[in-house]
């Protein structure tokens, strides 16, 4: 038995801890200026992975830009935007090894198009199109690619938290120098999963990291309506993890962050989590209005601390970049989502008989004698089901 | 051929699988060195180690997350949830997780090497947190298998069969059977093929379904009406999802009635849903309609259990007044 209590320090007045009895410190590397705090310890960064972090930066800009811009239109459904928290998720997978699993909550596609998902990809997805890997069965933004290592979203919050702690068992048993990591809310972190899934993980010595991005709302609820303690950090050390605080909005900080913690988790096959402290510029989703419970100062406070801009002087001060070089990558994206766009909405749909694929292995008679059914009353009222009637 | 009791055959299933399957890992409340409570992972950790069969933390929805992401990542994981009664936390991961993964993904990602297994159901003075029958809070989503098993024979065939599957299945264990019944089990390779009912016993009159521990409730049934003269033809549905309806509306064309057995509460059960489809099929052959036999729409009670209880005598009064009809 290996109880805390049975070695602990003894006293024999009443004394109370509190939430800052602990005290976490926030890592920052990046100062506003794009220049590094006096001391600071670089992450390991050359200008090629620099350049691949700024291109995924813009390309998730002008994704986002430009698809609320359709939503809007009314050309796809529902869409949500990483805005503003792009150092934390594009810093963080920049730090890992392509063979490392990604367990997203749903605003990371940023992460996604780092491991190098293609516009056309992205474009299949939200349209639902014939061609999507998902065969068009979920909203919008629900991406998931077997060859990038990037599990497919489930909109049910946290319920990756728990998942994650298995697949790094997995890549543990497997012999993989691997490991996962798992992306959530700070809202999510009030599910059960999220107490299940790291204590599991610290207690099955599993290698993965648990990345909260802390962007100060579930949809409109604060923080300080979502929890009392000291963050999220505070509960790693509970778990007995290690755990670290950084400025999300620092992508230097967030890679060097998660560099160590990867090493970390591989060397001591256990779980590391980090909490990266950013600000959710956008709307939760294309359905939600924040004007109804946060202010436009707090919103342009916040702009100032514009991560990809702070990142680009950075690159700009290490003479890896330029304002026009950067300006041209915006044009030429805003020209290729809108080309894609339009390709991927002509596309057709999934054929009927997909309806009934991928709920098991293999259709079973119920299900095939349900689609043969549906086909028939398809058949009667054509202009009723257009997508399918022409195609049976 | 050997004889064992349940545990001991789903025991062993286990162990052959783990040996077959270097991939396979087992894991649950007390299901380490200790065996489970029920003994059912007896001797598992010390022949294959401590990172093959181990001990969870005590959280069944981390429990069922965990099984979800290892086999994610393509292993067979076998967890146990120490009672069906307990399943309930997991069951946002088991709904909305397990049974859709491959779905949800267009088939890029599935967790078809995962299995539960949970003990379920009454006879053991268990009150309604040690009883419950939750099979048809299962049966209704999509992309999940469910299997019962009647006896130590079916235990071995149907686990061995479920861990290889290459879908989500919910096994669950009739607990008042574990010691209780006893049998001749096949060494070696038995696999019962899922989906698949099995007509138990001839019979010309009427047809008695059911699964799990309540065999041996239609057949004392039958034995009793037997003495009437009625014969009866008495079918272990075995899987409930995906569930054969062939074999059973086969039957029922043959003897003209039916009557369905389970011990879970009578309405919503999974009865409802077979007499809804029989009827639909079996129209013009049917003598008398479709008869119930269930646990009542109650809590399952502790002092009242043999009241509760779809017993041989509540089946056999069942019986005549299908035939008498």
């Amino acid at each position: 038995m290996s109880n805390a209590t049975t070695h602990a320090e003894t006293v024999h007045r009443v004394s109370f801890l509190d939430k800052d009895s602990l005290a976490i410190p926030i890592l920052k590397v990046l100062q506003a200026d794009g220049t590094a705090y006096e001391n600071a310890v670089l992450p390991v960064i050359d200008e090629t992975l620099a350049k691949k972090i700024h291109d995924t930066c813009v390309f998730t800009r002008v994704l986002d830009e430009r698809m609320l811009g359709a939503q809007r239109q009314g050309r796809i459904s529902f869409y949500m935007t990483c805005t503003g928290e792009e150092a934390s998720i594009v810093g963080s997978t920049a730090a890992l090894d392509d063979g490392d699993v990604i367990l997203a909550q749903y605003r990371e596609h940023a992460a996604l198009r780092y491991r190098g998902f293609t516009t056309e990809q992205f474009m299949n997805q939200m349209f639902s199109n014939e061609k999507d890997l998902g065969k068009g069965r979920q909203m919008p933004i629900h991406y998931g690619s077997q060859a990038l290592n990037y599990q497919t979203i489930s909109s049910p919050l946290a319920t990756q938290i728990p998942q994650a702690t298995g697949v790094a068992y997995s890549l543990k048993r497997q012999g993989k120098r691997n490991i996962a990591i798992c992306y959530f809310g700070e809202g999510a972190a009030s599910e059960g999963d999220f107490h299940a899934g790291l204590n599991m993980a610290a207690v099955l010595n599993t290698p993965v990291i648990f990345f909260c991005r802390n962007n100060g709302y579930a949809i409109s609820t604060p923080t300080d309506e979502q929890f009392k303690g000291n963050g999220i950090a505070s509960r790693g050390v509970g778990y007995g993890m290690h755990t670290i605080r950084v400025d999300g909005n620092d992508m230097l900080a967030v890679l060097a962050a998660t560099q160590q913690a990867r090493a970390y988790a591989l060397e001591h096959n256990a779980p590391v989590l980090i909490e990266a402290m950013t600000y959710r510029l956008g709307a939760h989703s294309s359905s939600d209005d924040p004007s109804g419970y946060r202010s436009k100062e707090e919103e342009a406070k916040w702009q100032q601390h514009d991560p990809v801009k702070r990142f680009k002087l950075w690159m700009v001060n290490k003479g890896w970049m330029d304002e026009q070089t950067d300006s041209e990558l915006y044009v030429k994206y805003r020209e290729e989502v809108l080309a894609q766009l339009k390709v991927a909405e002509k596309v057709p749909t999934p054929h009927i008989d997909e309806i009934i694929s991928d709920v098991y292995d293999k259709p079973t008679p119920i299900l095939q004698k349900q689609l043969a059914e549906l086909k028939k009353h398809v058949k009667k009222y054509p202009e009723a089901y257009p997508k399918s009637a022409g195609r049976i | 051929m050997a004889q064992m009791n349940m545990l001991q055959a789903i025991n062993e299933a286990l162990s052959s699988e783990m040996e077959a399957d270097q991939t396979m890992t087992v894991f649950g409340e007390d299901v380490g060195h200790f065996g489970g409570v029920f003994r059912a992972t007896s001797g598992l950790q010390e022949k294959f180690g401590r990172e093959r069969c181990f001990n969870t933390p005590l959280t069944e929805q981390g429990i069922a997350g965990f099984a979800n992401g290892l086999a994610s990542n393509g292993m067979t994981a076998v967890a146990e949830i120490q009672f069906a009664d307990y399943i309930f936390p997991a069951i946002d991961q088991i709904i909305n997780e397990s049974a859709k993964f491959r779905y949800r993904s267009g088939g890029e990602f599935d967790v078809g090497g995962l299995t539960f297994r949970t003990p379920y159901g009454g006879g053991i003075a268990g009150g309604h947190y040690h009883s419950q029958s939750p099979e048809a809070y299962f049966t209704q989503t999509a992309g999940l298998k469910v299997v019962v098993p009647r006896n130590p024979e079916q235990a071995k065939g149907l686990l061995i069969a479920s861990i290889r599957d290459k879908n989500p299945v919910i096994f669950f264990e009739p607990k008042r059977l574990y010691r209780a019944s006893v049998g001749e089990v096949p060494e070696g390779e038995h696999v019962i093929e899922l989906g698949k009912a099995e007509v138990v016993q001839q019979g010309t009159d009427i047809t008695l379904l059911g699964w799990g521990a309540q065999m041996e409730i239609l057949e004392q049934a039958a034995e009793k009406a037997a003495k009437k003269g009625i014969s009866c033809e008495i079918i272990d549905l075995r899987t409930l999802a995906p569930w054969d309806v062939d074999t059973v509306a086969e039957s029922v064309k043959k003897t003209g009635r039916l009557l369905i057995n389970h011990e879970a509460p009578l309405t919503g059960g999974f009865a409802g849903e077979i007499a809804a489809t029989i009827q639909q099929e079996c129209f013009l052959y049917l003598e008398s309609p479709i008869a119930r036999v269930c646990g009542l729409d109650t809590p399952y009670p502790l002092i009242h259990e043999k009241e509760y209880m779809p017993d041989a005598l509540k089946t056999y009064e069942a019986i005549l007044a299908s035939v008498n009809f």
